[in-house]
């Protein structure tokens, strides 16, 4: 990078428009600290294997008919004489006690997963960066109000709370099981993004902006909010995979999605009794239960060491 | 002192007690790399350097020229990965530390040399009183009983001249004003009297009026306690007064040695001049002052030939193609000037020019 | 510099602050438009009265209790002049860079006025406010936090145009920061490029080019070269004198480094706990400093020549500077002084030419807040 001073620009309004054109070209070559953070992920092994698994997930949530001719909803799908039929050709999870197919199951399964972990990442992320970012911006009595009030949600254990909950409000679908999730969950990502516009808000950027007459709203969406985004993205990866987790434990406990919903939970609910006689019925969804989980962690993992700076 | 192994092939009297042979610490042609993301940087080239007992040298340099890392290499402190040292030795007292085993260098450390950084805040330990801190020297390297080692430590306090140290030795670091706390770095590096004191920028966060009360005590305790010094600092100004000999730095090689008082006399290396000029002075006022023109440079893609070359006013193209050895400086005549050398090609003309 | 028959008369024999001449304005409107007034060269642009920052020290959570108040600006008092260059050099804590985020108005003043062309700013909001931002920017300290890492140097070096749109139509402002990248010596073709791509020199730059862009009056540069490798510095020094020629800025220069200062002002003010000690021009200060914080300042200053340095007369002060929350009576550097007697810790010397130069047009008559004011020159003592 050499400093040369070169001529002023001419007023010539055709070579202007060219030299801005290649310009915008060249932009979208140009490094920014997120685009770093991308170019070192693609390099990543553990990247590319997580994406793929997670890839593979989203087909399964979208069309779990084009994995299994079958359908849980269908008449007849379970047949009591096969229950615990162990694994074989044409049916390679076996049957459960009910004799329904493990395998569609656990492929139908995989949609109530994925979607009660996107809906509560989305739900937390949006409320508690809100909220967040509205504590920290205010700050004083407003932020020592919302910190107060974010406390007493933090305080409740996810099994009591979903237990009071689901007593009022009955539920057990995908929605009601996020909603609870989502009601405890938002001051995690509350505390991570009032901490940072805190952080944020004293540097020399934001009184920069400040002395040339900047609003409040171009503060907080130009200048704060963009240097927030990165562990924001980073939680928000991890707590898919925590949220997908959590649901099944809240469905094992019979306080998540219950039939007739189906979900890895509740098949591993279903299936702990018979475990030592037939384990196959308990280990199909444990296990997509457990690289499912897995994938989204070690994603956010991956995520985090590429943006954050100072893990380099 | 006999903390060390009497068997130990460091010997372990202080040099000043008998006829020591050989210098205090010989850096010889230390290389220092860094792996990044962006390629390897290569942070120290080929460094030389010796010191004496008794000696203070002085290391100048801007940021990136790796004077830093040369101290870290010689405190073994640097993090490894990501630096490597793919070559070169540090010899302390003709024992080349770089190849010793990791429980004889740890002895070394802070019991013969000892550092002092520049950021003392940073560098004390916020939940425990000044006194513990510099007791824990003597507890750890000496096996010291509390009560002896508190003792110590005040003794320590009033070397460095902090007022009032018995009634001061059990406060914490943030209740003494950044002078003070400087002091007590220094003291913490004092208290098991090394041979060899590495001051990374001892003074550059302090105030103008504290930095000379700091960098006169340096100065005094070094004397006293006859021990090396290594001062490594960006300000010209302030190694004009302690140093005995000054090297200069630029993309991780020493360009240029001399005595200090030579140095600011007669700079036989472009950049030298340049940083000299650089100064504002009383007869210039109004005019433009000089500035090196362009860029430090990036370590990742160091300029062929001299490094120096894309920012001096005298490059020619041997300067762009063929690297500049340090030479010995001599007088127009032919006379050795002892001490002195430079990595230029033209020396001659920057010199006499 | 006011003028020098003045300093003869009793009533305001200081060269350092003239009469303030209040506009009288009676709307917003009238306000933004007093504000375009021209301003002489060598007139008083921006003048300080008595300006005053106690940052309030409190004690309990839920029932906030004042305890005590650091006094980071204790009454000081100045004009800048147009066109020229006032220095401002002080140790940490001394309250210089108060004094800079007062004048930018990026913190609210406990007492006194700051007057930009008769209007006092302090009092200012809205509108009238923004139309002095306008005018009066600032360069910060360190390059490396005072540019939004997640902008592209074009939309950081355009954001003043976003702000104020009067500036610039929309359609123009990506040539006018082009323009501004020549201007301070970096490449235009840099313009999508990000903070992080660039040297601390260059980052430098930026910040100068984006306080540029608004054509302002008056610059307030906060240390703006200490965070820069000494090579570097020159550079941005002789950028910043040719920028005050070719735009005809005001500049007030805050600093630690005194032959920086020296080199770049036309006078130059000593700042010691929140006040000033002495004013005068740079040859007044630094020839014939009378103050002896100041003589032991200039002392103290590293001198890269090891003979000069050895012949000098140094002055090593003892101790360090008072906590500002609770400054020495009287003199506040009484307790560091050498000179210091009774009647420093029991009367507050006022800063005012001293009385025994008064009259006399030697270098010494200047300003200076000290009892026994005398002439020591500590650059040249053989």
């Amino acid at each position: 990078m050499s400093e040369k001073t070169i001529e002023r620009p001419t007023t010539d309004e055709a070579a202007i428009a060219k030299e801005i054109e290649a310009e915008e070209k060249a932009a979208a070559r140009q490094a920014s600290l997120l685009r770093d953070g991308w170019a070192d992920l693609r390099k990543r092994p553990m990247f590319i294997v997580t994406s793929l698994i997670i890839l593979v997930l989203l087909a399964l949530a979208i069309a779990p008919s084009l994995f299994t001719a079958r359908s849980p909803f269908s008449d007849g799908f379970c047949q009591l004489q096969n229950s615990m039929t162990g694994p074989s050709s044409g049916h390679l999870f076996g049957y459960d006690v009910q004799g329904c197919d493990i395998y569609t199951r656990t492929v139908y399964g995989t949609r109530n997963s994925i979607v009660v972990g996107v809906v509560t990442t989305t739900a937390t992320t949006l409320i508690g960066g809100l909220v967040g970012m509205l504590a920290g911006l205010i700050g004083g009595w407003a932020d020592a109000l919302l910190s107060r009030i974010t406390e007493v949600f933090a305080g409740l254990p996810l099994i009591i709370g979903g237990l009071l909950i689901m007593s009022i409000w009955g539920g057990g679908d995908v929605w009601s099981v996020s909603f609870i999730m989502a009601i405890l969950g938002w001051p995690q990502v509350y505390r991570i993004m009032r901490g940072e516009v805190i952080a944020n808000k004293y540097n020399d950027y934001v009184t920069a902006a400040r002395a040339l007459g900047a609003g409040s709203w171009r503060i907080a969406f130009r200048h704060i909010l963009p240097n927030t985004l990165a562990p924001v993205i980073v939680i928000t990866t991890m707590n898919l995979g925590v949220y997908i987790s959590a649901e099944a434990a809240l469905s094992y406990l019979g306080i998540g999605i219950q039939y007739p919903n189906i979900s890895w939970g509740v098949m591993i609910s279903d299936a702990q009794d018979r475990f030592l006689t037939s384990p196959h019925a308990l280990m199909f969804p444990a296990g997509a239960l457990s690289i499912t989980v897995l994938a989204f962690i070690m994603l956010g993992d991956v995520v985090r060491d590429a943006f954050d700076p100072k893990m380099r | 002192m006999t903390i060390i192994d009497p068997t130990d092939a460091v010997p372990a009297q202080r040099p000043g007690d008998h006829e020591n042979t050989g210098p205090l610490l010989e850096v010889r042609d230390l290389h220092v790399e860094f792996q990044t993301r962006e390629g390897v940087v290569k942070a120290v080239n080929g460094v030389n350097y010796t010191v004496n007992s008794g000696e203070t040298l002085a290391v100048l340099g801007e940021s990136g020229s790796g004077k830093s890392v040369t101290a870290q290499a010689i405190m073994g402190i640097l993090d490894m990965p990501p630096a490597r040292i793919p070559q070169g030795e540090i010899r302390f007292y003709g024992k080349d530390m770089l190849t010793m085993g990791a429980e004889e260098r740890r002895k070394l450390r802070g019991a013969r040399i000892a550092m002092i950084f520049q950021d003392a805040l940073s560098s004390l330990n916020p939940v425990l009183s000044v006194g513990f801190q510099l007791g824990e020297m003597f507890r750890v390297h000496q096996g010291m009983s509390r009560k002896a080692a508190k003792a110590k430590s005040i003794e320590l306090m009033d070397r460095v001249k902090i007022p009032a140290a018995a009634a001061r030795v059990n406060d914490y670091p943030h209740q003494f004003s950044g002078g003070m706390r400087q002091r007590i770095m220094i003291a913490m590096a004092l208290a098991l009297e090394p041979d060899l004191i590495i001051a990374d920028e001892p003074t550059t966060a302090l105030d103008v009026t504290v930095q000379a009360q700091v960098m006169d005590l340096l100065a005094e305790l070094q004397r006293e306690y006859r021990m090396g010094l290594i001062l490594i600092t960006h300000d010209l100004g302030v190694v004009a007064d302690v140093a005995d000999k000054i090297a200069v730095m630029y993309a991780g090689r020493i360009v240029e040695t001399a005595p200090v008082h030579e140095l600011y006399k007669r700079p036989a290396h472009p950049y030298t001049r340049g940083l000299l000029d650089s100064i504002p002075r009383l007869d210039q006022k109004g005019q433009e002052l000089y500035a090196i023109k362009g860029l430090p440079p990036n370590l990742l893609k160091v300029p062929a030939g001299c490094a120096f070359n894309p920012r001096c006013d005298k490059a020619q193209d041997i300067c762009r193609t063929e690297f500049p050895p340090l030479v010995p400086v001599t007088e127009a005549d032919g006379t050795e000037l002892p001490g002195r050398a430079s990595a230029c090609h033209f020396w001659k003309e920057t010199i006499h020019g | 510099m006011a003028d020098p028959t003045k300093a003869d008369e009793p009533k305001d024999a200081t060269p350092n602050v003239s009469d303030v001449e209040v506009a009288e304005v009676h709307s917003e409107e009238e306000a933004v438009a007093a504000l375009d007034a021209n301003v002489e060269r060598g007139e008083p642009i921006l003048q300080v009265r008595n300006l005053v920052k106690h940052f309030p020290l409190t004690q309990g959570i839920v029932i906030k209790r004042q305890i005590g108040a650091v006094k980071a600006v204790d009454g000081i008092s100045f004009d800048l002049h147009q066109g020229e260059t006032l220095g401002i050099v002080g140790e940490s804590g001394c309250g210089k860079s108060t004094v800079a985020k007062l004048l930018m108005s990026l913190e609210t003043a406990t007492a006194g006025e700051v007057f930009y062309k008769g209007q006092d700013i302090t009092r200012l909001s809205g509108r009238a406010l923004k139309a002095v931002r306008r005018n009066i920017q600032m360069i910060f300290q360190d390059p490396y936090t005072s540019l939004n890492p997640r902008m592209t140097v074009g939309d950081i070096i355009g954001e003043p145009f976003d702000i104020h749109p009067e500036v610039a139509p929309k359609g123009d402002r990506r040539r006018k920061v082009k323009d501004l990248l020549d201007v301070v010596g970096l490449n235009p073709e840099y313009i999508n490029r990000y903070p992080h791509q660039f040297s601390g020199g260059q980052r430098q730059r930026i910040g100068i080019a984006r306080g540029l862009a608004l054509n302002p009056e008056i610059i307030i540069c906060d240390e703006p070269v200490s965070a820069l490798d000494v090579s570097v510095q020159a550079q941005v020094i002789n950028l910043m004198a040719r920028l005050q020629d070719e735009f005809n800025l005001s500049y007030i220069f805050i600093a630690h480094d005194l032959s920086i200062v020296r080199h770049i002002s036309d006078r130059v003010g000593v700042m010691y706990l929140g006040k000033m000690a002495e004013v005068g021009t740079d040859e007044q200060i630094y020839e014939y400093p009378t103050h002896p914080y100041t003589q032991a300042l200039l002392s103290a200053v590293p001198v890269p020549d090891p003979e000069a340095r050895e012949r000098r007369d140094r002055i090593i002060l003892t101790g360090d500077v008072p906590s500002p929350a609770n400054p020495p009576s009287g003199c506040r550097f009484r307790t560091r002084c050498w000179k210091a007697q009774d009647k420093c810790a029991q009367e507050e010397p006022l800063l005012a030419i001293p009385e025994r130069f008064k009259g006399s047009d030697t270098p010494a008559a200047h300003e200076s807040a000290c009892h026994f004011a005398e002439v020591k020159d500590v650059v040249h003592a053989a």
